[in-house]
């Protein structure tokens, strides 16, 4: 029964980490470097998009994609704590290290 | 007072913190030595994994850097940013499970191997030297604009402060300097920047000024249009747009972003942290501390770009600012009368171009330029030798802990006591300072660039193996060797070919698909991705033990 709720864990892990992967893609290699130019047609304020995007932006987002994934991980440990002590009980309780 | 009493002021006291931390948190044993006994928390090692990261390279080279390459640059500023993604969620959390010392270590028990270990050990050392070299040149520059003493005193001063504390605290005493050296760091490069923020545009937060419309004094319009306007003007390539083609751009980003995630002095620091929650929590705090430098950086080199055009442009030489004249003292600038006008023509032709300005006083220099208060400008010399020291130490510390613990206690002589072990992790760094000392003296390229290629070889060896043995549970010791050595080798031989064999090949038509050697570490990264997959479907399966070790380091720790 354990591997079961290890088995979700883990693909629930890879789920969130290909999400926020390709996000981190979209802005840095989309928007910073295979798109730049095209966005730079765009202007807010002082900053052409592209350019924004290159310089700065994408550092924000990157920012952003870890306390995401830190928010999302932290609940799905809680979740598999919960399940693997359900699961374990009279069983070999899993040792916590 | 005169800057050079302020940096002697700011100097003493920093200097002095870091000797007195050094003495507070002397290492009694190897797990305090290699991991400061593995309970720092995620705050404090966010700061010192920010200070470790950030090197002279960031501190002093990187806003010069990008100012001269102007939309170009960004490969560093997302490459040594978006690394940190790859660090958080592909590596740190699985890397603290597993909750030992090293990198090789890793590779080692990962791969059952001890010929993994040592290859693992070999590129440790080798990236971690190329790396410590440019922090001790970049510490040097300082030591001999700020102080003006020699370089070569320079270099020896910052050897004797690093030697210090890491040979008595190791990663104990390098964690809590580097807390401190964090500090320093990041308030000697905001308080310049800000101030001239203010001064050019009248905002204060340097983010937002980079976007916005120049005071009056600086003659209006937005910065960067203005900046734009400026280099057309005198030939100089517009500051907006991109020189290199996209797919250079694109692998250099990369390289630097897998380079990033795979250097063995970041990743260790993952393993101070006492649990795996902890490892995620201070990678985010680490890219927060990061990114409030790498965010204003770009502010940096627009301004500092500006103000230098605006300065030096067509002025009478015999009228230059005192600036001028001490940065010419050591090289870092210089005017040639090509004309014999007496003026400077500062433009983009080389042909009638008569000032050569070095990138590294872009940083170092951009608060006399701009004339901001003494002790403003002293602040950026404390500033450049904390980043460049807190690297040292990080760096030594890898190439100390692969030789003590990986090669000698894990390989070779695996009878030696505790006691012994840290014996000889406190010689290795010695030894290893000596040799740092000699190439910060007699340094092979800028500080950058020498760094960019530490990065090539970290992506091209390091990552693919460490990703693969948390992700692909299949992947043998057989899959990972052979990948390391193709991408290590395919990546050096090209660096070392274009960059010390055949320098004069080195332009975009010799180029691999046009891509240059700063970039080939991402190719490297491929090779060795494809090797690994390829040999392990013709090879056996690694032991069941070793397949539940990659169970084990994918869960989190059960509370």
């Amino acid at each position: 029964m354990s591997d079961n709720s290890a088995h979700d864990y883990w693909r629930a892990n890879i789920r969130i980490v290909l999400w926020l992967l390709s996000v981190w893609f979209l802005v840095s290699f989309g928007a910073g470097i295979l798109f730049v130019d095209a966005l730079d047609t765009i202007r807010i304020g002082g900053f052409k998009l592209g350019f924004w995007f290159a310089q700065q932006g994408s550092i924000f987002v990157f920012v952003i994609l870890i306390f995401v994934y830190i928010h999302l991980m932290d609940k799905l440990d809680d979740k598999f704590n919960r399940d693997s002590r359900g699961e374990n009980k009279g069983h070999d309780g899993g040792s916590s290290e | 007072m005169t800057v050079q009493i302020w940096t002697y002021i700011f100097v003493f006291l920093t200097f002095g913190l870091y000797i007195g931390i050094a003495v507070w948190s002397r290492a009694g044993s190897t797990n305090e030595f290699y991991v400061a006994g593995g309970g720092v928390p995620p705050l404090a090692n966010g700061m010192a994994t920010a200070a470790d990261w950030m090197s002279a390279a960031s501190f002093i080279s990187m806003a010069g850097l990008i100012s001269f390459l102007g939309r170009d640059g960004t490969f560093y500023l997302m490459g040594w940013t978006g690394g940190y993604v790859l660090l958080a969620l592909l590596l740190a959390p699985y890397l603290r499970k597993f909750g030992k010392f090293t990198v090789p270590d890793f590779i080692g028990d990962r791969y059952y191997s001890r010929t993994a270990r040592l290859i693992a050990v070999f590129c440790a050392i080798v990236i971690s030297f190329v790396y410590v070299c440019g922090q001790m040149q970049g510490a040097g520059i300082v030591f001999s604009r700020f102080l003006e003493v020699d370089i070569t005193v320079g270099v020896l001063i910052g050897m004797t402060i690093v030697f210090f504390y890491a040979v008595l605290g190791g990663m104990k005493g390098i964690t809590y300097t580097q807390v401190a050296q964090y500090c320093v760091l990041i308030f000697a490069f905001m308080v310049p920047a800000i101030f001239i923020s203010i001064l050019m545009t009248g905002i204060p937060i340097p983010q937002l000024g980079f976007g916005a419309e120049l005071t009056d004094a600086f003659g209006g319009g937005y910065l960067l249009d203005r900046l734009d306007g400026m280099s057309t003007e005198l030939g100089f390539a517009v500051y907006t747009e991109g020189q290199r083609s996209t797919q250079d751009v694109f692998f250099i980003t990369a390289a630097l972003m897998f380079g990033t995630a795979g250097l063995p002095h970041v990743i260790i620091r993952f393993f101070t942290v006492p649990n795996v929650r902890a490892a995620r929590h201070s990678a985010g705090y680490a890219l927060v501390f990061i990114a409030i430098l790498y965010t204003t950086a770009p502010a940096v080199a627009a301004f500092a770009r500006t103000n230098l055009i605006n300065t030096v442009d067509n002025l009478e030489y015999a009228s230059v600012p005192e600036w001028f004249t001490t940065w010419e003292t050591t090289n870092l600038i210089s005017f040639n009368d090509k004309n014999g006008d007496g003026r400077i023509q500062y433009v983009g032709d080389p042909e009638t171009n008569e000032l050569n300005v070095n990138r590294d006083i872009m940083v170092l220099a951009n608060p006399e330029i701009a004339g901001l208060p003494n002790w403003v400008v002293a602040l950026v010399a404390a500033g450049g030798l904390a980043a460049a020291l807190s690297t040292a130490a990080g760096l030594l510390l890898v190439i100390s802990t692969a030789v003590s613990h990986d090669m000698l206690k894990r390989s070779f002589m695996p009878g030696i006591s505790e006691k012994q072990e840290l014996l000889y992790a406190r010689i290795a760094i010695f030894v290893a300072v000596l040799i740092a000392g000699y190439f910060g003296i007699n340094p092979p390229a800028y500080v950058a660039q020498v760094v960019a290629f530490a990065f090539g070889l970290a992506a091209a060896s390091f990552f693919p193996a460490i990703v693969l043995g948390i992700f692909q549970k299949r992947m043998n010791k057989e899959g990972a060797i052979a990948g390391m050595i193709a991408g290590f080798v395919f990546t050096a031989g090209y660096i070392v070919y274009f960059r010390f064999i055949n320098p004069a090949a080195d332009n975009a038509e010799n180029w691999l698909f046009g891509i240059s050697p700063e970039g080939i570490g991402t190719v490297g990264t491929l090779i060795n991705l494809a090797v690994a997959l390829t040999v392990v479907r013709f090879t056996p399966e690694p032991p069941l033990e070793v397949q539940e070790i990659v169970e084990d380091i994918r869960l989190p720790e059960l509370t």
